[in-house]
């Protein structure tokens, strides 16, 4: 299955606001990092702080990650040094063979100057003054250049070695902090309360969890490594530099300050392209998923040619907007070897003067420009991270915003625990409210015995999901208390408390994996022959038997490939395995047809004996066998009572009855509408 | 496929990539010259001391200098352009092949494929196309001209190319061999560790309905785990690339310096050739390098490739006529005629035999347990599928032989997922009749139910909606897709159990309100609910894709079982007596 297969429309949407940038795995290539849009953080340096403060368990590793590249840095930068030693020996013995050539054998290099400056060749006798090597009428000393070369080349292999062990210490220690980072983020989870997943758009956080602790995990990779190396190198090159010629260096730092400045102009303007980009992309984006995701009602609606028009339109902006990206953020690599160029220019002109004229070597020469060209790559480099660097903060930062949230309630401190519980259970005086100026139930009292099947009608917002999740407590409650079997249940641990309950939720949550996993997860410890016990029981397994892999089916995150009715017979079979004392069953037969509901139904009706139930829908038919029936609107319970009781009051529940069954046809033959107390109430 | 897509869409910019090309051979020989020219300052100039020599040959490398970023700046400008343009026509090309699409090709790629298919895959095939252009035009020419050259400086000196360049051509490219198959591994570790945390947030209720934040801690710790091992393994082979590429670089340096002073000595060639021979190999060996990075990007753009060319090779099964038959004005019946279905790849047909007529100004419904076929019945009207056998007609004319403009414009649809669009109440309503006026909007909101809600919304009509309606209810949703029906007023309504979501008042009025307007209208529901359907004037029962009642809702108490039973399942003991 593809992974863009299992992404919920809410994540696509937080993936199109924050660009296709926030993806992992798109930035590789050389040029990573130039001209991402960097998001901002709200507080770099603190949250900068907190990020490499995850890194001290690490600590000792990171001292050593950091003598390695310095000892790596510094040996390569002597290299070209020492190298220019080697030349210096070639060119003496160039000199000495072609100028000495012409003087008797024997003649020394200071004779030798004295004879040229006689015969006014004055630059030339400078040159060969400052030769060390200069042997006249000696070739190459090949001994001595041998000796040298085979020492350059111990520094090189040692620098590599010692470089290719940072880079595998600092992978390890970022992998182990990174892996530490999610497991702490996946434990805190776990300890959030529900309003927290309930008060923001779901794609949000899940966009926190993944997306960006994938950036910080891939800027952090990226940036430690590079940043350490770049840094040292510029430094070690510009100080090379400086102890060969203090005014070469000079004239190749100008250059520093040239290069910041090009690369600041030009990433200015390219941040500019790649913003359009990312919005043209995410508008586009967005036209392509809703004409997608709508197929069939463009077309029977007729509104392809708008669609098309819309299309052209964004694909028009997102061509301009990312063939300027592309552009000019493509110019940086040829501007920098631009100034380069006119570095080794003019260092070549200065240092061939400089060498004429004896104040400097020609080995000298060389090794600069190596260095001169080797220095301005990471400082680039460096430029670029510090974008990579910002949009890695950005996401640490909503990171440590999960961290920080403020977790559910404790538990008790000495938990009760139940003994075979009877499912007793009882509201005092409750009052609970999802926020402080919106009251939704307020002093309501209940008990229902043990056995009792309690169902719960209502209209949508009368607080009918509320109050069962107030009994798995999910939510705190603002006054009053729920016991269980006479115990507060805030006295009981969650784990035992939620233990002794079954659920079957409105929405069908299944999770990636075969449906016998999916039906075990009410009871991991489950035989294979409870397991289909289970599934026989609430007729999963009927359906099972015209799957090809049976059991071993497997459903994808979203369970795609089987019915909704048949997800929720499974989420039935779950709640079944679990064997709860106290059942609840959230619309649970809403998708199932009504045929295959009346067969669950009987299934959950020997579920239901010897335990405590509630039990929500809409549907009268599901409910009618209940001892109790809670009428609910607005948060408080209306009226009480038995299916023919309620019938006999001629009340809230009768009017909910007739507009099942009889009010349907009446209401719409005389063209009346029913009476608008229950119906207002309503989505 | 990458192929062809490139040959296929650089076609309108072949102008383009002839000059881009021109251009980086002039940029590529600039660069090339510079060396040479540096080695001449180093003999001509400084070992003769020759100061004015000097002078004058910086300025031409200055000059070359320049030649050389005009030339590169313009072949990037013509790079980006053609790599644009081809990202634009590649979308436009797979848009309009999607748009051309019946439902059946839709959902056997599944609209979230498509749409990556649509955006990420081509910007995959954009950017390497981009690069390609910029690099991998220009390292052969690099090479090539860099190994002349070098040639020209010293013969003898050559053989360390040969042996330099696939040297690190190797060994780089081996490097990237083994860790290709472990960026693979990386993705899917990623996935799974995502996923995970999707089905932790997702299902958090029940999660913790049944206290599984244990189990659920270890197996995120298992995908975490092996996430971390592959993030390592890959880590620690990128790590290595660095320092191979250095040394190789290094070394190479060293050895010109030991063979080339030995042919210096035997004065087989100058100190400045040297050192111009040293920077052409430096350079040579830098674009090989490139060259190599980039092809690691290959093999994304191919499977990239791949799947948008089986987009654009996938033609629908559903085709316009060539001769259209213009449906009858005034005939809006729709009749099934011994309709078959069958989905392609599927044994077993999905409907069978199907025969019903529905009349205009007449309720027909349909009712059946899930998976029985109503919704593919409902689909077949407008030609979002077509029949595998039988027929659809609309007034006495085949579907398959109309226009599908003109079907289309008979037919107001209401889909079993009531999907909005992006944008306002009214721009949503007015999808079907942009030139309804507010007051056709507030008419078909009164009827859908829907009035209330939007009164109460802040901006009326044009309070926003988030793309597929997620910011309202499903039963706000629901009521607003009949809304948007209505206002196009089309003869045939097709209902996809458009009720499910609203409760069983608001429902009863709905249809109250619905009747006057779709007086004269085809109108077929399809319905779970009893309720919902006891007044029809014809019902439909489907079992396993075969019709096994058609009656009135007294009719088929007597003679349908199957609606007995799932009647039955619907009414209490006592009502059913």
């Amino acid at each position: 299955m593809s992974a863009e297969g299992v992404k919920t429309e809410e994540e696509k949407a937080a993936e199109a606001r924050r660009g296709p940038g926030s993806r992992a795995g798109q930035r590789h290539g050389p040029m990573a990092g130039v001209g991402v849009p960097a998001e901002k953080s709200q507080n770099f340096v603190p949250s900068a702080k907190r990020l490499l403060g995850l890194l001290r368990p690490e600590r000792t590793k990171l001292y050593a990650v950091l003598a390695l590249a310095v000892a790596s840095v510094a040996l390569n930068a002597v290299g070209p040094k020492i190298l220019g030693r080697a030349t210096d020996l070639i060119f003496a013995g160039v000199i000495g063979k072609s100028v000495g050539g012409q003087v008797p054998a024997g003649t020394t290099a200071e004779q030798l100057a004295q004879g040229l400056r006689a015969r006014g060749q004055d630059q030339l006798a400078d040159m060969v003054a400052k030769m060390d090597h200069l042997v006249p009428g000696q070739g190459i000393d090949f001994g001595a250049v041998g000796q040298v070369l085979l020492w350059v080349l111990a520094i090189y292999v040692v620098a590599s070695l010692l470089s290719w062990a940072m880079g595998w210490i600092l992978t390890g220690a970022v992998n182990r902090t990174i892996f530490t980072l999610r497991r702490d983020v996946e434990d805190k989870l776990n300890r959030l309360p529900l309003p927290y997943f309930d008060n923001q758009p779901r794609g949000e956080l899940l966009s926190r969890v993944t997306n960006d602790i994938d950036n910080v995990a891939q800027s952090m990779q990226q940036t430690l490594s590079q940043m350490l190396n770049s840094l040292l190198t510029v430094v070690a090159m510009v100080a090379m530099m400086i102890y060969i010629s203090p005014l070469l260096a000079l004239i190749a730092l100008v250059t520093i300050p040239i290069t910041m400045f090009v690369t600041a102009a030009i990433g200015k303007r390219s941040q500019k392209h790649f913003i359009q980009q990312w919005k043209s992309t995410g508008e586009l984006n967005s036209i392509v998923e809703e004409t997608f995701t709508g197929h069939q009602l463009v077309k029977v609606f007729g509104r392809q040619d708008e669609v098309r028009g819309a299309f052209k339109a964004k694909n028009d902006d997102l061509f301009n907007a990312g063939f300027g990206a592309q552009f000019i953020s493509g110019i940086i690599m040829p501007t920098m070897m631009f100034i380069g160029n006119l570095n080794y220019v003019i260092v070549a002109v200065v240092g061939g003067l400089r060498v004429a004229n004896g104040s400097m070597s020609l080995g000298d020469v060389q090794a600069f420009i190596q260095y001169s060209r080797q220095f301005t790559q990471p400082l680039t480099q460096v430029a670029s991270m510090a974008n990579l660097l910002q949009s890695g903060v950005a996401s640490a930062e909503r990171v440590f915003e999960v961290l920080d949230a403020p977790e559910q309630e404790p538990e008790a401190a000495s938990p009760v625990r139940l003994e075979d519980p009877h499912g007793r259970v009882e509201f005092e005086d409750v009052s609970f409210s999802y926020s402080p100026d919106k009251p939704l139930i307020e002093h309501l009292d209940l008990t229902v015995e043990p056995g009792q099947t309690v169902a719960i009608v209502g209209p949508t917002g009368a607080g009918k999901t509320t109050l069962v999740n107030l009994i798995m407590r999910f939510y705190e409650l603002n006054g009053g208390r729920i016991t269980l079997d006479g115990v507060d249940i805030t006295d009981l641990s969650r784990h035992d408390l939620r233990s002794e309950i079954g659920m079957v939720l409105q929405d069908t949550w299944l999770f990636g994996g075969t449906i016998r996993e999916n039906i075990a997860y009410g009871n991991p410890d489950a035989t294979d022959e409870q397991v289909l016990e289970a599934a026989q029981a609430t007729y999963v397994d009927r359906f099972v038997h015209s799957l090809p892999d049976g059991y071993d089916t497997k459903l994808d995150a979203e369970g795609g490939n089987i019915s909704a009715g048949e997800k929720q017979l499974i989420t039935i079979a779950r709640a079944f395995l679990s064997d709860p004392a106290l059942l609840i069953l959230d619309e649970a037969t809403s998708s199932v047809d009504t045929r295959t509901e009346l067969l669950v139904q009987q299934a959950m009706s020997a579920l239901r004996q010897d335990r405590t139930s509630f039990v929500i829908a809409h549907r009268l038919s599901t409910i009618r066998d209940a001892d109790v029936i809670l009428v609910m609107r607005d948060g408080s319970i209306v009226e009480q009572g038995s299916h023919e009781e309620l019938l006999a009051r001629d009340g809230a529940y009768a009017e909910l009855y007739k507009a099942q069954f009889r009010g349907a046809a009446v209401d719409v033959d005389t063209g009346e509408a029913p009476a608008p107390e229950m119906a207002t109430a309503g989505s | 496929m990458l192929i062809r897509i490139l040959r296929e869409y650089l076609r309108p910019y072949r102008g383009l990539i002839v000059l881009l090309v021109l251009l980086q051979l002039v940029g590529t020989i600039a660069s090339l010259y510079l060396p040479s020219l540096n080695g001449r300052i180093i003999d001509q100039g400084v070992a003769l001391g020759d100061t004015g020599y000097i002078m004058r040959t910086g300025g031409w490398m200055l000059a070359i200098s320049f030649v050389q970023i005009v030339a590169t700046i313009a072949a990037t400008y013509l790079g980006a352009k053609a790599a644009a343009g081809l990202g634009r026509d590649l979308r436009a090309s797979i848009f309009a092949r999607v748009g051309d699409f019946s439902a059946q090709e839709v959902s056997r790629f599944g609209a979230p494929t498509l749409i990556s298919r649509n955006t990420n895959d081509v910007t995959q095939v954009q950017t390497v196309t981009f690069m390609g252009a910029a690099m991998m035009v220009s390292a052969p020419i690099m090479m090539v001209g860099g190994i002349i050259m070098a040639l020209r400086e010293d013969v003898g000196l050559s053989w360390l190319v040969a042996v330099a360049v696939p040297l690190l051509a190797l060994s780089v490219a081996l490097v990237i061999r083994k860790m290709i198959p472990q960026f693979r591994l990386m993705q899917e570790s990623v996935d799974w560790v995502n996923r995970v945390l999707r089905e932790q947030i997702t299902g958090i209720r029940v999660v913790r309905a049944f206290v599984r934040e244990e189990r659920e801690e270890a197996r995120f710790a298992e995908a975490n785990t092996q996430y971390t091992g592959t993030a390592l393994a890959v880590g620690r082979l990128m790590a290595m690339v660095f320092p191979i590429v250095m040394l190789i670089f290094n070394a190479s340096t060293v050895a010109v310096l030991w063979f080339g002073a030995h042919r210096v000595e035997s004065g087989q060639m100058q100190i400045g050739e040297l050192t111009a021979f040293m920077s052409y190999l430096m350079q040579i060996l830098m674009s090989v390098m490139m060259a190599t990075f980039m092809s690691m990007m290959i093999p994304r753009a191919t499977v990239s490739a791949g799947r948008i060319g089986e987009v654009l090779d996938t033609e629908s099964t559903v085709v316009e006529p060539t001769a259209p038959v213009a449906l009858p004005s005034t005939e809006d019946a729709v009749t099934l005629d011994h309709v078959e279905f069958t989905y392609p790849g599927a044994d077993v047909p999905v409907l069978q035999d199907v025969s019903l007529e529905a009349l205009p100004g007449r309720t027909t419904a349909i009712i059946g347990s899930t998976g029985a076929g109503k919704s593919t019945l409902l689909s077949l009207i407008p030609r979002l599928y077509d029949v595998t056998g039988g027929a659809v007609r609309i007034g006495g004319v085949d579907v398959r032989e109309a226009a599908l403009e003109d079907v289309w414009d008979r037919i107001g649809l209401v889909p079993q997922k009531p999907y909005l669009f992006t944008g306002t109440v009214a721009s949503n309503l007015r999808y079907g009749d942009a030139n309804a006026t507010d007051e056709d909007l507030w008419e078909a909101l009164r009827i859908a139910q829907a009035e209330d809600f939007v009164r109460a919304m802040p901006d009326g009509l044009d309070s926003p909606i988030a793309q597929g309606g997620t910011n309202v209810s499903g039963g706000q949703r629901q009521r607003l897709a009949i809304a948007r029906a209505l206002v196009a007023n089309p003869e045939i309504y097709l209902f996809d159990d458009s009720f499910s979501a609203l409760d069983l008042s608001t429902d009863a009025r709905l249809r109250a309100a619905l009747r006057p307007v779709t007086r004269n209208a085809t109108v077929i529901v399809v319905a779970q609910r009893v309720s919902t359907i006891v007044d029809a004037d014809q019902i439909i029962v489907l079992d396993d894709g075969k019709v096994v009642g058609t009656g009135t809702h007294d009719q088929l108490l007597e003679t349908c079982p199957t609606y007995v039973e799932i009647v039955e399942s619907q009414r209490s003991a006592e009502e059913a007596a």
